[in-house]
């Protein structure tokens, strides 16, 4: 199966990424620059962390106007899985393939640590083999992580079971420690927390086990055996 | 922002002539002791600076090490003092953007950040508050943005950066060996200024840095734009993998004038520019101001005609523009041009070769008496004392710090920051471990014993990680050289610290002089940062969870040494006594002794005895692993002293090692063969951190309680207080 790994001006997580989907989990995946399309025959798109357009007017804004934004749409459309990372997530919500939008941390500052996310939803391509509330150590690195929607929105996430990671404890202000949403089709996925930083036993500190499953659940939807 | 007159002389009787406005500019700014450092560079000639890992090249502004299998790390440090005490937030940013482009001429892409950062008495001094949060912001979104990864660093506070700021950043490099830039020029090649414009930015910047603080000259201050440094770095290492660039230099201080000129004079060239070539972010400027301005995100590229077309494809990728600015010629000048104007017109040996200085130096009067001893009472418990120094800004955590950096970035972190020296892992299989360490205050009792403190400091980190030492950076900021006390105190810290690298054959790989760090109110004290990067070949000493009943042992003697330690200048506010000395003997032995330990999985966790003593570095034992430990202080090995003095000392050469009940047997067994001084001094187990003597309780504290408030205090401090 073949991932794409889309590359924006600023992207800096997109070499991770890449080296997690390669060399940890043996898929093929294919680096695709901003400003062209997508080819057809991509099973996954992943949208990495970074600082698109150096964060410039508002995390993520500018890189929801990229061309390559229309067939990410488009493969949304098509129920391909798509998984946006931090800024990757940002650009989603911006582009507005996911509900919300990702404000500035309560503590008004860029935030490294580990924590812990709780999984809320395991149906989708990239949660499929958790358990529910089952728990992720993963490391968090962003200034404008705090999730943020109108009560009628998180009402309506928490009824169509779009809520797919929650803080274990309140980190940055989000509401309803939300860390990471679907849309209501479930096969997009946008997560501030870093995966690609968790998966490797060596760089993890506490345990990769959990990490690894978001890409195992997308290798089982895809049918891939690793 | 010009020459002394002797120096105008000078010129005049070189070139035979008076210099145009636009020399006098260019020569101005190369001569200055930023770009020059007349005043240090025939002393640094004492430093060890090859060994067998060391590759030289011509024109690298960093350090190269081989680290096997065909990889390379390169190596960097600087500073940017003088920006960071106008403007906190950009200078530190921009000082960061300068160390990496340093580490992207080679053709390595930078891996790590680290920064050393000091500032006055923040719990006094509300301008030392707002720097020092200001500077950790400005390298905070830079890093990040950059997705460079900052592991490490060290902060303090000391009555003598009032009204200043110290902002060193190191970087390291990595990549293989096969792409790194051999810098080369040849018939016909063009000279390509690629990045941000130039604009009226960090005019007269290098002059500005070369002489002591007296003003605000905001624009000598250079402005950040991270995200154009990204696209830099990776317009310029696609240009590398397709072999696009024969010589490369990043634009920092000086602007133009240096790269043209250094870049000429090391590839032994001329280059013919036109100024008007270069993009310009005002229509207006100067041919001078475009000369000497230090507009950051600039690298100049030495490229054919050919390879040129492909580095505009590149750069047209990635949006940043790029300019042929001129020429390689074979006269060995600088001929700068304004349109067909002939502005400047000079031998590059000229404007790169200073005339070096030898300056007189004398042992500054105060050294005569500062190391008299001073007696202070006995208290009954110093519980409140351990207390006091944990939440004290020195060495209370950096947590509020370095979780503002971005330190996981790049996958490569395996030790992260807040212990001993952080770890990367290569792509080799080998792990870098590295740290940056400094201590003005024992530096300003014995400059000498100071420096070699800091370095063999700087090497215990990391030995505590399982890396041997193989290469050395040196930041040498000390105030104004023509004050001959305060040059004898930098000649004596480099002969220290030459000392100590030729004994333990760590060579030097790379450094940075920083003069006049000083303001009305007078010099800073000397301040020599050294950074030291090891290698592991096989696998990194991780810390185990410390649990009940694991042993302590300490390794190295404890001297009567309270000279410049935080318990005298903290606790009793006094500065003098005796400064630690490292004995030369006992740290080789303990260093391998460490490594031998480490080599055969012996220990759960290695940790450095150093600022605040053993009482400090017990305690952060405790507090990272939530377990509590008894300690008696009769059972420390070294000389015989109060109380006060073995728990506060900062005697160097000394490690804490937890041990395994069951290995107890296996680490004596090797540490008497190799003729140790060691001892096992107390039990994990427990809520609280206590020592006792003979029995007799001296400090107790609550390991919960302590950790919060260490975790706490510089942020309640920074942000609250």
């Amino acid at each position: 199966m073949k991932v794409g790994v889309v590359v924006f001006p600023g992207s800096n997580c997109d070499r991770d990424m890449f080296h997690v989907l390669t060399d940890v989990f043996h898929l093929d995946a294919q680096y695709y620059w901003h400003d062209k399309g997508l080819p057809e025959n991509i099973d996954a798109v992943i949208l990495p962390g970074g600082f698109s357009y150096g964060d410039r007017l508002r995390a993520g804004v500018i890189a929801a106007h990229s061309p390559v934004i229309k067939d990410v749409q488009k493969m949304s459309e098509k129920g391909i899985p798509i998984l946006g990372v931090c800024n990757g997530f940002q650009i989603l919500v911006e582009s507005g393939l996911l509900p919300g939008v990702l404000l500035k941390n309560d503590s008004l500052n860029f935030m490294c640590e580990w924590t812990d996310l709780v999984v809320e939803n395991n149906k989708t391509p990239f949660t499929n083999q958790f358990e529910l509330n089952q728990k992720i150590p993963i490391p968090i690195a962003n200034g404008e992580g705090k999730y943020f929607a109108d009560d009628e929105t998180l009402k309506s996430l928490q009824k169509n079971n779009q809520i797919v990671f929650r803080y274990s404890d309140v980190v940055n202000g989000s509401s309803n420690r939300i860390a990471g949403v679907c849309n209501e089709d479930g096969n997009v996925v946008g997560m501030m927390p870093h995966p690609e930083r968790a998966v490797e036993s060596e760089i993890n500190p506490v345990d990769n086990k959990p990490s690894s499953l978001i890409f195992e659940s997308l290798l089982e939807k895809m049918g891939v055996k690793n | 922002m010009s020459l002394e007159s002797q120096e105008l002389d000078e010129l005049k009787s070189k070139i035979g002539r008076d210099p145009t406005s636009t020399e006098l500019q260019i020569v101005a700014a190369e001569w200055s002791e930023h770009c020059s450092y007349k005043s240090s560079k025939r002393h640094l000639k004492m430093l060890p600076m090859t060994g067998p890992l060391v590759i030289t090249e011509k024109g690298y502004d960093s350090g190269v090490l081989d680290v096997g299998d065909g990889y390379v790390v390169t190596a960097h440090i600087e500073s940017h003092n003088h920006p960071s005490a106008v403007e906190p937030y950009g200078g530190a940013a921009t000082g960061v953007g300068g160390v990496i482009r340093d580490i992207l001429s080679t053709g390595t892409r930078p891996i790590a950040l680290f920064d050393g950062l000091r500032f006055g008495d923040i719990e006094k001094d509300k301008q030392a508050k707002w720097l020092f949060k200001n500077a950790v912001r400005g390298i905070s979104a830079y890093g990040n943005c950059l997705g460079i990864p900052t592991i490490g660093g060290e902060v303090e506070f000391d009555e003598c950066y009032k009204n200043y700021a110290l902002v060193d950043v190191a970087a390291v490099g990595f990549g293989k060996k096969e792409n790194l830039i051999k810098n080369h020029a040849q018939k016909g090649d063009v000279v390509v200024l690629l990045g941000g414009a130039t604009g009226r930015d960090g005019i007269g910047g290098s002059q500005f840095a070369s002489d002591s603080l007296e003003s605000e000259d905001r624009s000598a201050i250079q402005i950040p734009d991270p995200f154009i440094e990204k696209l830099i770095i990776e317009a310029i290492l696609e240009a590398r993998n397709q072999k696009l660039i024969h010589a490369m230099k990043d634009l920092g201080g000086g602007g133009l004038s240096c790269a043209v000129s250094e870049t000429a004079d090391s590839l032994g060239i001329g280059i013919e520019m036109d100024v008007t070539k270069v993009h310009t972010r005002e229509s207006d400027m100067h041919p001078d101001e475009i000369m000497i301005s230090e507009s950051q995100e600039r690298m100049l590229i030495v490229t054919n005609l050919e390879k040129l077309e492909k580095l505009k494809i590149i750069c047209e990728k990635f949006n940043i523009q790029c300019s042929v600015i001129g020429h390689v010629t074979f006269d060995s000048l600088m001929h700068v041009k304004n349109g067909e104007n002939t502005i400047a017109k000079i031998s590059t040996d000229i404007v790169t070769n200073a005339t070096l200085l030898d300056l007189p130096s004398k042992k500054p009067a105060y050294l005569e008496t500062i190391e008299n001893e001073k007696e202070f009472p006995l208290l009954d418990n110093y519980s409140e004392t351990l207390s006091k120094l944990l939440s004290s800004p020195n060495i209370a955590s950096k947590i509020w710090v370095y979780g503002q950096y971005d330190h996981e970035v790049g996958i490569r972190t395996v030790v992260k920051p807040g212990v001993d020296a952080s770890v990367l892992r290569l792509d080799n299989g080998k792990f870098l471990s590295v740290k940056i360490d400094g201590n003005p205050k024992h530096c300003y009792i014995n400059p000498r014993e100071g420096a070699i403190g800091c370095f063999e400091e700087a090497c215990r980190n990391v030995v505590c990680t399982g890396a041997k030492p193989i290469g050395m950076l040196d930041h040498l900021q000390f105030g104004n050289p023509k004050d001959t006390e305060i040059f004898w105190t930098f000649l004596e810290s480099l002969k220290g610290l030459t000392d100590f690298a030729k004994d333990f054959e760590i060579p030097c790989i790379g450094g940075k002089v920083s003069l006049y760090n000083e303001t009305p109110l007078g010099s800073i004290k000397p301040t020599p940062v050294i950074g030291v990067l090891g290698l592991i070949d096989d696998t990194p000493m991780i810390s185990q969870k410390i649990s009940e009943n694991d042993c302590l042992v300490i390794l190295g003697d404890t001297k009567n040494e309270l000279g410049g330690s935080e318990y005298f200048e903290y606790i009793h506010k006094f500065i003098g006594g005796k400064c630690p000395v490292v004995n030369f003997v006992d740290s080789k032995k303990n260093m391998t002794s460490v490594l031998e330990i480490i080599q055969n999985k012996l220990a759960k966790s290695v940790h450095d005895c150093s600022k605040g003593g053993l009482a400090v570095a017990v305690s952060e034992l405790c507090m990272t692993n939530n377990v509590g430990c008894s300690v008696s202080l009769d059972k420390v090995p070294g000389e015989s002293l109060s109380i006060d003095k073995i728990l506060f000392s900062e005697s160097h050469s000394r490690y804490l090692l937890t041990i395994d009940k069951n290995k107890l047997d296996n680490v004596t067994t090797t540490l008497e063969k190799n003729n140790v001084s060691f001892e096992i001094i107390g039990n994990f187990g427990g809520n609280s951190i206590s020592f006792s003597n003979d029995s007799k309780p001296v400090i107790d504290l609550l390991v919960d309680k302590t950790q919060k408030t260490w975790l706490s205090s510089l942020e309640e401090l920074v942000m609250h207080a």
